[in-house]
């Protein structure tokens, strides 16, 4: 049976603020652009970014890019790539200006200018006092820059392709790249074939390989997969980033805007205990060493016990009902349904909760997909483009600054989107093969014949619950040796796993399947990656091997899907406009 | 010791165009820990692992997304937000109403899409704009609180009589929500373009006042006060 074909020049998967900057940046261009995402638009997982965007305008103190741009550094424990880094936080007033044109709604200062607030690892002049650089609308910011993205698009009459499900890449007739991709009508089940010029993946992080999270439920890391079965490698995906205040037990995000406006973290014995790991930014430190801190004093007993779930409280109550219902209303309101309390009165009770992948594909600061094939050498995938979360351009390195991943977002979309508006006409719309599309069915295939087995449920539970417990804050090699043979396992059960439900229209359950797919695929290389880097950096924290070593390590690892093999990959330390910064020891 | 455990009981609509030829309500229980409250979004998921046939539509699991509508004991809202202990049993689930059906849980939504994409729900300034922001007093920014939160659920707009009646006339709640959000707005220079879209008998004066809108807001939003301003405005403008 022949594949219905549709033909873009440029195809956008996903629609979260990546996907709809880089949209809204093809508007003009004239080009058939087709936005896909498996959600309509504004379901996608930006919506739920809370505290802001972060850039220097500099609003409340005089402030520099490159100020910003030195912390960014630091944060990333000096493998964030610094042309990128220069890139992003050079053009970030420029592209946040540009929001504010299209209607976000930001917060104001009594000037009328953009609010903006204390994060977590700013500062002025290099290292000094405490910046306030992140851009606010209220603690909606995400909802309110998803949203307007939307409207935009709107506005712009962007070609949705809304509750379409990307499965997999299909690769060119002549083995040069990729000529699309094999997507599916959720509605009515049918499978296309998707043919273009430019492919641009913005298809989010996958938070959801975590038993507790603060991503959505559809983070599932459909990008990821699409990639490694592509033969594509993925990039320092060993990096997740724990949020230190996910709410204790439901998983909801609070905040660092919380600790931003002046709240602090407080222990069992009502002690602020920042002020013993971080004694110059205390609760404002960098969020590896904030959620590190945290799981010590739970180790040490220091927890409170809410229905058996050990915990530290977030204490705001002290800010006063104004503030609170002004500048975190989302906040109280999230607090008071998900953990049954009132913050205004009563201090939130929170733990260190997956939220945010720094690895993913690889990618050069305009957004294209590099290669790197078995001998290191890499190639630049003309056509192909990765943003946003599931990207690694590398800006965030070791770990993500809070107010740093909209910034990217809008950034790298943006770039991404202006890069194929500049080569769309010279790009080719390549041929491809019979045999070529029925490899990208064959995973759909595959689901579809298989009438019984294990459950999709049941895998994901157990897969989610290893990542869990063997990946998680503090990692040893032993125990993620026996997380990465117990997934391996899981990996082989998938292979003949099943679901009952074989009707076509809206079947939830199919989609659920090849969503675990490149859940497993994502855990895999985290596992993998994990294993292979000896040192503490950032978000990953060895207790076997507890010191950073940039003799060896001050590099990005590379997961290779065939063969599970690992590589390195050189970090970028050539900004094009100022000197480059040198690691040193990171205090906060 | 084993956990005390107790039964909830669900009545959930079921209907798949593949198979049925009309919905039914179909039974289920789900058996969870005697003190454990959950969301109802959790309970569904379970139920899910237990029949994966049933559809349903979900993504962010805290109220922000809107997603998971759904009339709920005849009443509509978000799943994720609702505790199973604030329902009476059977759980009764349905779709959202006035919608047509795609699958169980699941309606289409695109008329109610189509209505809110007509009050152009976008910024509109055609003056070049500033190298910097464009100024805003926190006095003017405030008069878009209570209206930029709109997560497009639909849950106002599918309770509300006039849409079942006119979905294809009236913009509903929703979208008068968001017309409105534009016509406050400090920085928005089409006011006038904007009322006068809006003068025709359906668009906004179908509203009737029935603020069942207000009643099943997740988020606490008010249509029916906005609907009241925009036509404060109509009449100020004299049309």
């Amino acid at each position: 049976m022949a594949l219905p074909t549709y033909t873009f020049d440029a195809i956008i998967i996903g629609a979260g603020g990546a996907g709809m900057r880089a949209a809204l940046a093809l508007a003009e261009s004239g080009a058939q652009v087709a936005l896909v995402s498996k959600v309509f638009p504004t379901r996608s997982h930006t919506v739920s970014a809370q505290g802001g965007i972060t850039c220097a305008l500099g609003n409340v103190h005089p402030d520099d890019w490159r100020w910003h741009m030195y912390d960014t550094v630091k944060g990333s424990d000096y493998i964030g790539d610094q042309d990128s880094i220069e890139y992003m936080c050079e053009v970030g007033p420029q592209v946040v200006y540009e929001l504010e044109h299209m209607g976000l709604p930001f917060s104001r200062l009594d000037n009328g200018r953009i609010y903006q607030r204390p994060f977590g690892g700013q500062s002025k002049d290099f290292g000094g006092d405490q910046a306030a650089r992140t851009c606010a609308a209220a603690d909606r910011t995400g909802h309110a820059l998803l949203h307007t993205l939307y409207q935009r698009n709107l506005a712009e009459k962007t070609n949705v392709f809304s509750e379409w499900f990307a499965l997999d890449l299909v690769k060119a007739a002549d083995g040069q790249g990729f000529a699309g991709v094999i997507a599916m009508n959720i509605e009515s089940g049918e499978a296309v074939f998707l043919h273009a010029r430019a492919i641009i993946f913005a298809t989010g992080g996958a938070g959801r390989i975590y038993q507790s999270t603060t991503n959505a439920l559809i983070n599932t890391g459909d990008g990821i997969g699409m990639a490694i079965r592509a033969g594509l490698p993925v990039q320092d995906i060993e990096m997740w980033q724990f949020h230190p205040t996910g709410i204790a037990g439901a998983g909801v995000l609070v905040t660092e805007g919380c600790r931003g406006e002046g709240g602090y973290l407080i222990n069992k014995n009502g002690e602020r205990f920042m002020e013993r790991y971080a004694p110059h930014a205390k609760d404002l430190a960098s969020r590896d060493v904030v959620a590190r801190a945290m799981s010590l004093e739970l180790r040490g007993g220091n927890g409170y016990d809410i229905n058996g779930v050990s915990c530290v409280k977030l204490k705001l109550d002290h800010l006063g009902a104004e503030l609170i219902n002004s500048r975190l209303p989302g906040i109280r309101e999230l607090s008071i349904t998900f953990a049954g309390v009132d913050p205004i009165r009563e201090p939130i009770p929170v733990v260190p909760t997956c939220h945010y992948m720094m690895g993913g594909i690889p990618t050069n600061r305009f957004g294209q997909v590099i290669n790197v094939d078995a001998k290191g050498k890499e190639e630049v995938l003309e056509g192909l483009y990765a943003v946003g979360e599931c990207a690694c351009v590398s800006v965030h390195g070791a770990n993500r600054l809070g107010g740093n991943s909209l910034l990217d977002l809008v950034v790298f979309g943006r770039a991404a989107g202006l890069d194929v508006k500049e080569k769309i006409r010279d790009l080719p719309l390549k041929s491809v093969t019979e045999a070529e599309l029925d490899a990208a069915m064959s995973r759909l295939n595959r689901w579809d014949n298989t009438r019984e087995g294990e459950s999709v449920s049941q895998i994901r539970f157990e897969m989610q619950k290893t990542m869990q417990e063997d990946f998680g804050v503090f990692r040893t090699g032993e125990h993620m040796q026996q997380g990465l043979d117990k997934l391996l396992q899981l990996q082989q059960r998938l292979n003949h796993a099943a679901f009952t439900d074989h009707s076509r229209v809206f079947n939830t359950s199919r989609i659920e399947a090849l969503e675990l797919d490149n859940l497993m695929a994502t855990a895999l290389a985290t596992a993998h990656a994990a294993l292979y880097r000896t040192e503490s950096r950032g978000a990953h924290s060895r207790e076997d091997f507890p010191k950073r070593d940039d003799a060896k390590w001050l590099t990005h690892t590379v997961y290779h899907g065939e063969g599970n093999r690992m590589s390195t990959r050189a970090v970028n330390m050539k900004p094009l406009h100022v000197k480059p910064f040198e690691p040193k020891e990171r205090v906060y | 010791m084993s956990e005390a455990m107790r039964t909830v009981k669900f009545k959930i609509y079921r209907f798949n165009p593949e198979v049925d030829i009309k919905p039914s309500m179909k039974d289920y229980e789900l058996t969870i820990p005697d003190k454990q409250d959950m969301m109802l979004l959790e309970a569904i998921l379970r139920i899910k692992a237990l029949d994966d046939s049933l559809a349903f539509r979900r993504s962010c699991r805290e109220g922000v997304c809107g997603s998971d509508g759904m009339n709920i004991n005849g009443r509509n809202g978000l799943a994720c937000v609702t505790l199973l202990s604030s329902l009476k049993q059977p759980i009764e689930l349905r779709p959202l109403p006035g919608l047509p059906v795609i699958r169980d849980l699941v309606v289409d939504m695109k008329v109610f899409f189509e209505q809110y994409a007509k009050v152009k729900p976008y910024l509109i300034n055609n003056d070049p704009p500033p190298a910097k922001e464009r100024l805003q007093s926190p006095a003017e920014r405030k008069k878009l609180d209570g209206l930029y939160e709109c997560i497009l659920c639909a849950c106002c707009s599918t309770s509300c009589p006039s849409f079942w009646w006119n979905p294809e006339k009236f913009i509903g709640p929703a979208g008068l929500l968001q017309a409105y959000r534009f016509i406050a707005d400090s920085r928005d220079t089409a006011k006038v373009e904007r009322l006068e879209g809006l003068t025709d008998p359906f668009s906004v004066f179908r509203c009737r006042g029935v603020m069942n809108c207000v009643e099943v807001c997740p988020k606490g939003l008010n249509p029916t006060r906005a609907i009241g301003h925009i036509r404060s405005e109509l009449l100020a403008e004299g049309n």
